[in-house]
């Protein structure tokens, strides 16, 4: 019982798993599917739409510095075309162009110095004291002297501090001369360091040898190697703007964009992490994870749920269904042995009739004078007298087996309870009588009719009310027979106050051949008769006793379904 | 003088025969039969017969036929219905036909005796008013 019990539940606890796997399965494929085509293609897209911005910007400002040297070197090209080296060598005629030029475009230039080929400066207008200064050996100066227009790296200098020249070289009676202005370093710097995107994005220009010509962030003077490598890197074209991804030395995933400035002799990078430049998409990642983590758990709480309450109404459905098998076995076994019961009774009957003629006939015989002195007459008789009494120990359940078995009038017609149960007292009412037994009858008025045998049906209760007037035993009593409706039922209630029925008997009474009553008294087959009955129309038969105070049998008859009005 | 003239009919001879010698020591004629045909045959031989014990389940002519062509025939000759079943209806249904009364067999010797003599007095008292009713008519007949 308990294996049985164990392996019902282990099946059930299989198809719970089964069900809610299948349904977890259907439910998250299309959704990590779906979920996560439209992630990837969102994110390329987004990749790409960053990718474009940033090489925008890139391109926008290397046109801006490249604009701004070429505009600078315009400035001082102009100067020097338009001013002989004389008018020039003239200090105070330098300051009031470098005037000029600051009102014109701000601080950008710092100082302007004329220099003449061996590389001594004859004049020179700024803030610094750099009269006189000779250049011969300054790196710059001498790539200056081999080209017309030069734009030099950003270097320390005399002064000590970064700037930058543009040098426009120029003939005056046969000598070169030079032209110089220092570009502020600081203005320079603000083209590039006003690139700001997100918290990590910033730019920065590099020279050929990787030094820094802008101010960088500060974090960024260690890891120099991608520049570097960028830099050595000859399939950079000049035009072209790169954009690379790559993990730094400290791991994070970094966005390296580049262009190169002033003829390929600069670099300009932009570099963003790339966590920061993303960050808009990963929030959506994150959202989007967290809707399908919730949604995931929402399914797979409902999955849960449903499951168990699909496998409990299955489980429920089975209980039912073995119930139903059982009443079914119950009723086919009562059928099965009424007709044995019946093929018997016909079979018996008649030997049963000629013993018993027999018998009767010995004794007929033996009443002759020449018997009447033999000394075991008083055994002879004694022994008849026993024949007679089984052979009508066996008549009387023949005839109950025929009963039992016998078919009923089983046309199913409209019945009213109340009227059959009127015409059932009356009938009864002599052998109450006997009894000294009172049959009440408490019929609740305007009952529907039933759809039923009204034979059977008849047979049902003369049944109960016969058991009940015999467990009276001549002692006397009451018996109440009760119609009601309960729900979609009619109840009837035969109950007696007798003795009761002892509780272990209780389960058996409905049982064929189970009875209490002396040998040779019952069949025990009336109540299996009431029980089959009942069990046909679909209805319920109860018992309840108390020992001493009486038992009250319940029947549920159920009132014929309500046909679809058409 | 026997209680009464019996004609006895079933299809089992062991009962017959029993029966016969039973019923004859109680002072009854007995004829028997062992079929419904027979039976009728029996009936026209012998018109003294005056109660039929008769059995309803029988091979052939079954009793409640035999007893619808008996009660045809011979109206006045009263019917007693011996029943194998327990169902009431076959013992109501003979009554309905005109039988004298139903018992179920095997039956008590005692009870078949006093039912064979009151469907014996029955069919006398038919027969004594008959009698007297046409020796009235005869009686007062007008010349």
């Amino acid at each position: 019982m308990d294996k049985s019990k164990r392996e019902h539940r282990d099946y059930y606890n299989s198809l719970t798993r089964n069900m809610l796997l299948t349904v977890i399965i259907v439910s998250f494929t299309p959704m990590i599917l779906v979920g996560g085509i439209i992630l990837y293609q969102f994110q390329t897209s987004y990749h790409e739409k960053v990718h474009a911005h940033l090489e925008e910007l890139v391109q926008k400002h290397k046109q801006n510095i490249d604009s701004f040297l070429q505009e600078k070197l315009g400035d001082i090209r102009f100067l020097a075309d338009n001013f002989t080296f004389e008018e020039l060598s003239d200090e105070s005629f330098l300051r009031d162009k470098l005037e000029s030029l600051q009102k014109e475009f701000g601080l950008v230039f710092v100082d302007l110095g004329a220099i003449r080929e061996n590389g001594i400066q004859v004049a020179y207008a700024g803030p610094f004291k750099l009269g006189k200064a000779l250049y011969s050996q300054a790196d710059w100066f001498q790539k200056a002297m081999r080209s017309k227009y030069f734009i030099s790296d950003v270097f320390l200098g005399l002064r000590g501090l970064p700037h930058f020249i543009i040098a426009v070289r120029d003939n005056w009676m046969g000598e070169k001369w030079i032209l110089r202005a220092t570009i502020d370093f600081v203005a320079f710097n603000s083209l590039v360091g006003n690139i700001r995107i997100g918290e990590t994005g910033f730019a920065f220009i590099l020279n050929k040898e990787g030094k820094f010509q802008t101010k960088p962030l500060l974090d960024i003077a260690t890891t120099r190697k991608p520049y570097i490598d960028f830099l050595s890197d000859r399939n950079i074209t000049k035009d072209e703007i790169h954009v690379v991804e790559r993990t730094d030395e400290s791991g994070h995933k970094n966005i390296y964009v580049a262009a190169l400035l002033k003829n390929g002799d600069w670099l300009l990078v932009y570099q963003q992490r790339a966590s920061d430049a993303f960050s808009d998409f990963r929030r959506t990642l994150r959202v989007a994870l967290i809707i399908m983590l919730l949604g995931g758990l929402g399914i797979i709480t409902m999955a849960f749920i449903l499951s168990r309450r699909m496998v409990s109404r299955i489980a429920r459905a089975d209980r039912e269904k073995q119930m139903m098998n059982e009443q079914v076995v119950e009723t086919g076994k009562l059928a099965s042995v009424g007709e044995l019961a019946a093929g018997i009774a016909h079979e018996i009957n008649n030997p049963v009739a000629i013993m018993i003629e027999e018998a009767g006939w010995i004794e007929d015989i033996l009443e002759d004078e020449e018997f009447q002195e033999s000394e075991n007459l008083d055994e002879f008789i004694r022994a008849l007298e026993q024949i007679r009494t089984q052979g009508r120990r066996c008549k009387e359940i023949t005839h109950k087996l025929l009963h039992f078995a016998r078919k009923t009038d089983s046309r199913i017609q409209e019945v009213q309870i109340n009227d059959l149960i009127e015409e059932l007292v009356a009938l009864s009412a002599q052998k109450a009588k006997y009894s000294n037994v009172t049959i009440n009858t408490v019929l609740q008025k305007d009952l529907p009719p039933l759809q039923v045998s009204e034979t059977e049906v008849q047979q049902v209760f003369l049944n109960l009310i016969n058991n009940a007037l015999d467990a009276m035993d001549k002692k006397g009593g009451v018996i109440d027979v009760i119609t009601l409706m309960e729900g979609d039922h009619i109840a009837v209630q035969v109950a007696d106050n007798g003795p009761g029925i002892p509780e272990a008997n209780l389960a058996r009474i409905f049982d064929p051949f189970f009875t209490t009553k002396p040998v040779g008294k019952g069949t025990g087959l009336g109540l299996s008769i009431c029980y089959g009955i009942i069990k046909k129309m679909g209805g319920e038969i109860d018992v309840h006793s108390v020992m001493g105070v009486g038992t009250t049998f319940r029947v549920l008859i159920p009132l014929p379904k309500q046909k679809e009005s058409e | 003088m026997p209680l009464a003239n019996v004609l006895l009919v079933d299809d089992e001879v062991p009962f017959v025969e029993t029966m016969t010698k039973r019923l004859t020591k109680r002072d009854l004629r007995i004829t028997s039969a062992f079929n419904g045909q027979e039976a009728l045959d029996k009936l026209e031989e012998d018109r003294s017969v005056e109660v039929v014990i008769l059995d309803v389940k029988m091979p052939g002519m079954d009793g409640n036929e035999t007893l619808k062509e008996i009660k045809r025939r011979y109206p006045l000759v009263e019917v007693i219905m011996l029943t194998g079943h327990a169902t009431v209806e076959s013992g109501i249904e003979g009554m309905k036909m005109g039988a004298f009364d139903y018992l179920m067999k095997p039956c008590d010797m005692d009870q078949l005796i006093s039912k064979v003599k009151e469907a014996a007095g029955k069919k006398r008292q038919h027969e004594d008013k008959i009698i007297e009713a046409r020796m009235k008519e005869i009686t007062s007949r007008r010349v």
